[in-house]
Formats: structure tokens, sequence, C-alpha cells
């Protein structure tokens, strides 16, 4: 598989005032993300991981190093409009990003910019809206919708310009868990049925869990960068950072810890239980 | 001694028009002084319309809210001081801060107590310490603060009030793992110190496991059950089914009893599981 | 208590007003004002408000709606109606008290004047109440665009208009959530001395700025993630066609126009 996004050597630190210093936020960051990938992004709040985001569809621009998304640089400002709409971006606070007072206006705010002839834009809406399941709620004002279902129009409206990849930044961080479900279950559907590049920044370990890739930030580093099971399986170095791993995970890391015998590279529920049951049965 | 008490409290919103709906229904509940209530449920349950009558936010449409017995509506006019014995932190309060300086912010509950400067400053030094908010932060603009401090400095300013209920709707909302722990200790100090009754509101029963002396359930706009935290647990198999989320480490082992490995107690918190593993094992002759 | 207000008040339904182009309903609304105003007996009002009140019935909303869109206004009418009556000395003496005189032509215009405004207020209240807001919106921008031409902002005060009917409930609703935050911190914003009142708003108005700016901010970024690059090349999912009913409603105002011309 090609690459679709890659990162190299990404410098970043914010504008700093007259007299102080600029803190570097971002301090060498290398990462290839292939075509199709579900990655996400796992870190606390201020270890850079939405700036990186932030920097995957040109919002902000590297102070030194360079990132590329389908072969286009995002410091090149001619296209920057090339590269949003094959990078798409969905934001936290759902409320903040829906321009329209009407759901299917919304959807289609990226078209109608474009200047996507009519026909056309009518089918990408209503597929879009289909894929989210939000079809029946397309005359409805955002006013009237849960969090949840606010997300998923702002999910859909980046699925009308039908991006390469959506990077994704902790959109569930304002949600129920009925909520978080919802969007956690579209975003899964548009990668395994549509092939679009997820990169999912969250700090909720049961969504990097669901994953096919997980890379761990921390004060403008990756620190780690591998599978769920092999990432969580570091508990101490991932409790250190300040974030949590899967409490089954943590359960049989104590237990290894106390010396007996469990694998460990455990996540969920069933193998935990699994991996306890074996111990018990053994003469 | 209960210090709040609900009787037949019902709530309906938008009465006589179309949109009405029941959002509390007849729900009757006694809250003891001093202890620690985990409220429960999912959006649109009821939780938040409850808690809001517990300091007269909302009038009942029906039914009666007690405070130490007294009736909190018995006197329209004295309901501004139920709002100081019983405190109430709603949902991302930093976005309420509005004074130049952290001290002032949380002066802001005090002041309108009617406190003189002294007593005030010392609510203020005290929480602050409870909220592990150093002094030298207290002469900043809150504004330059981060969104864990914002947040703190916010409860703060409900805190100082010294409440002797103190509710706080999903305080951890947002927050990362390390600021979920760091905020849920705080209040845990807050507790230790003063003793004064607290309900929190969570989506996560693995924040709640941890520390509630009894949890209380909405679902449906009933009241499911107010039951120590144990006893609460005994049922994870009802509450996963009105659309909660019990902790994975109840969800092991309620495996294992499905196994055949029944090892007699409801586990909801780490310690506890580690210890009852490693006891067990231990008693089969260990490693 | 807030969420009562309910600004522009539209009734949804699909009845013949309803179903009007936006267009035409302005330019027949803009024709009905003319009407209105460029008559001065009695029988071109006659004219106006047999016109409203068929228009009224056709949109099959209650009749009551309308008188509850003239009460916040009665107050000033009267005070109008009043002055009128008093300041014009004109006709015959009808009453005199001490220096007070009233005339049958202040009687005459008082009446007149008040029943003029409530038919205007009536009308365009019929215009908001069978068109969104942002129908209505995009009705005044299409309309307007030829304005472009001498550099009118037209699309993008149309887009200004449209974020704010968006954000005007997301704001209501944390107006609301921040008064009661500080409420529960003692503050008395129903209550209490105009001094303490006033100073307890400061505790609702700032929060409520830094929030809007917190929001303007991020819808921006993420409009521009959208490709938000003004209105050129722009094409819209909302499509106004005119219909025939659309030229035989604005024929049938031109004929009560012409109807008022002449009995005027």
């Amino acid at each position: 598989m090609k690459n679709i996004i890659e990162i190299e050597n990404l410098h970043f630190s914010y504008p700093a005032d007259e007299g102080e210093k600029p803190v570097e936020v971002l301090k060498g960051i290398n990462l290839e993300i292939k075509e199709g990938e579900f990655m996400a992004v796992l870190g606390h709040n201020g270890s850079g991981k939405s700036t990186l985001a932030k920097h995957i569809n040109g919002i902000l621009i590297p102070t030194s190093g360079t990132v590329t998304v389908d072969g286009i640089s995002t410091a090149d400002e001619e296209k920057i409009f090339d590269l949003r709409c094959r990078a798409g971006m969905v934001f936290q606070n759902p409320d903040n990003q829906i321009v329209s007072s009407v759901v299917e206006e919304d959807v289609a705010f990226a078209l109608e910019n474009l200047g996507v002839p009519y026909e056309e834009m009518r089918k990408r809406v209503d597929n879009a809206l289909k894929d989210v399941n939000m079809y029946d709620y397309r005359h409805h004002s955002p006013a009237q919708l849960s969090g949840g279902q606010k997300q998923r129009i702002a999910i859909a409206g980046i699925i009308a310009m039908k991006p390469k990849c959506i990077i994704l930044d902790e959109p569930t961080a304002m949600l129920d868990p009925q909520g978080r479900k919802e969007v956690m279950a579209v975003i899964r559907r548009m990668n395994r049925e549509h092939g679009i590049t997820i990169v999912l920044i969250t700090h909720y370990m049961d969504e990097a869990a669901q994953c096919d890739r997980v890379v761990v930030m921390d004060k403008g580093n990756i620190i780690l960068d591998d599978t769920p099971r092999a990432v969580f399986s570091h508990v101490e170095q991932v409790k250190e950072i300040g974030l949590d791993v899967p409490q089954a995970t943590e359960l049989a890391w104590e237990l290894r810890k106390a010396g007996y015998d469990v694998p460990q590279d455990i996540i969920t529920e069933d193998e935990c239980a699994e991996a306890i049951k074996r111990l018990f049965e053994r003469e | 001694m209960a210090i709040l008490e609900t009787q037949e409290l019902t709530y309906v919103y938008s009465q006589g028009s179309p949109f009405q709906k029941t959002a509390v229904d007849h729900v009757n509940l006694k809250i003891d002084e001093g202890e620690m209530v985990g409220v429960m449920g999912h959006t649109g349950s009821g939780k938040s319309t409850l808690i809001q009558h517990f300091n007269g936010l909302l009038r009942p449409t029906s039914g009666k809210v007690l405070l130490d017995g007294e009736d909190i509506w018995a006197d329209k006019n004295k309901i501004r001081d139920v709002r100081f014995k019983v405190g109430l932190v709603f949902q991302y309060p930093e976005y309420q801060i509005f004074e130049e300086t952290v001290y002032k912010d949380i002066a802001f509950g005090p002041k309108n107590m009617g406190l003189d400067e002294a007593e005030i400053k010392r609510r203020i030094l005290e929480t602050a310490h409870d909220l592990g908010l150093k002094e030298e932060l207290l002469e900043r603009s809150p504004f330059e603060l981060s969104g864990g401090q914002k947040r703190r400095v916010a409860i703060a300013g409900v805190m100082a009030m010294n409440p002797r209920v103190l509710i706080l709707d999903e305080p951890t909302a947002g927050l990362d793992p390390a600021g979920r722990d760091k905020i849920l200790g705080h209040i845990k100090n807050y507790h230790e110190r003063t003793k004064n009754t607290i309900l929190i509101v969570s989506h996560s029963m693995e924040d709640i496991a941890g520390f509630a002396d009894k949890i209380l359930v909405m679902n449906k706009a009933k009241l499911f059950c107010y039951d120590e935290t144990e006893k609460v647990f005994a049922r994870a198999d009802e509450i996963s089914q009105i659309g909660l989320d019990v902790p994975q480490i109840t969800k092991v082992f309620m495996k294992l009893k499905e196994q055949g490995l029944d090892f007699g107690k409801d586990v909801y918190t780490m310690d506890y599981a580690k210890k009852l593993l490693l006891k067990k094992l231990a008693e089969r002759g260990g490693v | 208590m807030l969420r009562d207000i309910t600004i522009g008040q539209y009734f949804p339904g699909d009845s013949v007003i309803h179903r009007l182009d936006p267009r035409f309903k302005l330019i027949i609304t803009f024709i009905y004002i003319i009407m209105l105003f460029a008559g001065d007996r009695f029988i071109c009002l006659g004219v106006g408000a047999v016109f409203t009140l068929i228009a009224i019935f056709l949109s099959r909303i209650p009749l009551k709606m309308f008188v509850k869109s003239v009460k916040p206004l009665l107050p000033f009418l009267l005070i109008t109606a009043i002055l009128n009556l008093f300041f014009v000395t004109s006709g015959d003496i009808l009453f005199k008290w001490k220096f007070i005189k009233i005339t049958d032509e202040a009687v005459s215009i008082s009446i007149f004047m008040f029943v003029r405004i409530m038919l205007l207020i009536m009308g365009s209240s019929l215009l908001t109440y069978t068109t969104s807001p942002i129908t209505l919106t995009d009705a005044i921008e299409r309309l307007l665009s030829p304005l472009k031409k001498i550099k009118v902002p037209v699309h993008e005060l149309a887009m200004m208009m449209s974020i704010a009917l968006r954000f005007i409930p997301t704001l209501i609703e944390e107006t609301d959530k921040i008064m009661s935050a500080q409420k529960a911190r003692g503050a008395e914003i129903d209550s209490g001395s105009f001094m303490t009142r006033a100073k307890n708003m400061i505790s609702i108005l700032v929060p409520l700025f830094i929030s809007s700016f917190r929001r303007a901010d991020e819808l921006a970024t993420a409009m521009e993630c959208r490709c938000y690059r003004g209105g050129e090349g722009r094409t819209r999912l909302r499509q106004l066609k005119s219909a025939p009913r659309d030229y035989i409603a604005l024929a049938i105002a031109i004929v009560f126009w012409v109807i008022n011309i002449i009995i005027g």
C-alpha cells in the first residue's frame, strides 16, 4: 500500500510574544500513514496531538520539516483547496462546525463552495446523509439534534467532499456514551466500506483499542507506534504519561507482575476471563 | 439523618404544549448527611433535571423537595438561601468564569452570601488548597490558565460557599485520564476535610465505582435504583440493559461467573479485583 | 424562560402561501406596503385589509397568532394615535377643554394611521410566519444580487445573516445555562436592586462574549477546512424555482394594487 500521509521531521512552535521564547509543541515528528489505515493518535491534553492533526490539512504550517498528503505539500498555498478536499477535518465541538440551520444544507456547504453542479451535489449530499444514518433528519435544524447526531452531520459534510482521509480531532470528547458509540460506528464504517484513511485523535483508550494502529504522543514526540495490543502491553509507560490502559490489560499485567503466567497482549474482557480461567484450571 | 429528601417529585417540561414531556416522574429518595453519592443515567434520563431541583433552580410541577426536613419552596423568598446550602457545579463550569483574577472569581459566590473579607479569604485559601491551586495562581487572570486549571477554579467557586450538599454535574467531562484522576482526587480531599454531602453525576461507572458510598440510577424519568454501591453493581446485568456501561473489570468477572468460576462477590474496582484474585490463587498454591 | 422567545417566528406548513417562491413573496409584500402607504382614503385600507385577510385565510395560520404579533407594538401604536389626536388641529372641533382641542379630522387620521400600521404588521408577520428565516435570507440574497455589480457585499451579508440565524438557538441555550450557573452561585438576576442586577449581568455577559468569540474562531477554521472562499463561483443546494402559482399570486397582488389606485 502506498503512503497517503507523509510527515518528515516536523517541528512546530507557536509564534511567541515579544521578548518570550517560543515553546516548541512538536519536536521532530516522523510519521507515514498508509492508504486505508485506521489510526489513532493517543495522548494527554497538551501532548501535541491536536497540533499534529492541524498540520495534516494545512490549518497550521510546519516551522520546519514537511507534511505531504497524497503528494501535495501542505505548505503549497496554491493547492490548499485540493489538499482540503483530500484531507477532511472534523473538530471536537459539534456546535461550532455546523454552518447552516438546515441539516442537508450544512452537508452541502463544502460542495457549494467548490461549485459542484446541483444534480451531482444532491446525489452526494443524500449519500453522505445515508452513510451516517441521518437521512431522515435532512430537513431538521441542527439545534434539535443531540451531540452525537450533530457530530455525524459534521462527518457527513466531510464525506460529501469525497476525501481520501479524514482527520478527527477528539470528535467524541464532548459526547455522552451513546453519542460516542454512534460516532465511532460511523467512523469505522467509513474506513471499512469506503476505504477512507482515518486519523483519530483521542484520549480514550477504548477508542484507540478499536483501531489498527496506535501512535502515542507525549511532550511533542511520538513515543510508541504499534498495534493497540502491543501499545497497551506497555502498561507502566502508558500510565506514566497520564493515559489509561483497558482494565482487562491492567489486571493481566498485575497478575503477570505477581509471577503468574498470563499473556502480555490482552485487551478484551473475553481474553482476560480466558486467561484467569486457565490459571484456576491448571493443576 | 436525611439532609435531602424528595417526595413524589415530578417535573413536566412545557406543560400544555405539544412538546410536553415528563422529565422527572414521582421520585422518592432520601440522601443522608455526609454521603458520597454517584448519580448515573443516560442523556434524557432526567438526572440533570432532578439535580436542578435540589437547589431550587427548578420548581417541582408537583411533589416536594425537603432540605433538613423543610420544604424548600415553603417560602419562595428564601430560595436563595437554599442555593447557598446546596451548591451546584454545572457541566463545563469553566465557561462561567468572568472575573479578572482567579481570587475574585472564586469570591463571587461567598460575596453574594454576604460574608466578610476575612472569612472570604480564609475560604478561598482553603478550597484552593483542596483543589491543588497554588497561591500564586490566585492573582492571575483565569483566562490564562490551562483547561484543567480553569475547571478547578470554577469548582472552587462553588466549594468556597461551603454548601452542605455539593452537586457536581460531570466534573470530568472532556478531560484526559490524568486530569480526570486529579479532579476526582481533589473532590475526595474536600469531602474528607468538610464531611459535606457530595453528589457526582457521571457517565462513567469506572469513575464512580472507586469512591461512591451509594449510587443513584435514573432511567426514563424514574428512579431506577438508589442503593449502596455494592448492591447496585450486583445488578450489573440490568444496568447494562438500560444502556449504561459497567466497568470492564465487572464484565470480566461476569464472564468468569458464566463459565462456572464464581468468586461469590461483585467486583467493580481494579484494586479489589487484584487482591481477590491474588488471594484465591495463593490459596491454590501460588505461582 | 429565554427559550420561549422565537425570533422571526416561523410556523411550518404546506399551505399555498407557504409554498410560494420566497422571492415572489418578498415582492408581493413590497407591493402590499406601497399599497398601504399610497392611498389616503379609508377605502384604500379596506382593499388592503381584504387582501390580508384572504392571504391569512389561505395560510391556515390561526388569526389569533396575528393578533399576538401586533400586541407588543400596541402601546407604541396607541401613543402615536393619541398624539395625532391632539396635534392635528384642522377640521371641525368636536371637543374642547382648556387648551385641548380635538377635531373630527384628528379622530379620522388617528384611526387611519392606527389601522394602516396594524395592517402593515400583520402583512409582514404573514411573510415571516410562512417563510423560514433561512429561506428568506436566501431570497433576499438572490433578489439583491444585481447590486453585487456596484460592489455591495450581498453574499457576505447574507452569509452573516444565516450564520446568525444558525447560532441564535445555541446562544439562547448557552445564556440559559450561564444564568443558571451564576444563580447557583447566588447571583440575583430576576430580583434585587437595579444596581445588583446590573452588576450581575456582567457575570453573564462576560462568559457569553468569551464563548461567542471562541465559537466564531472555531467556526471560521471549520469553514476554511470546507473550502469556503467567499461567494465567487458558489453553487447552491437550495434551488428556487418559480411555478405558475407564483405568477398568479403576483398578478392578484397587482390587480389589488390597481384597484387601490383607481378608487384612491
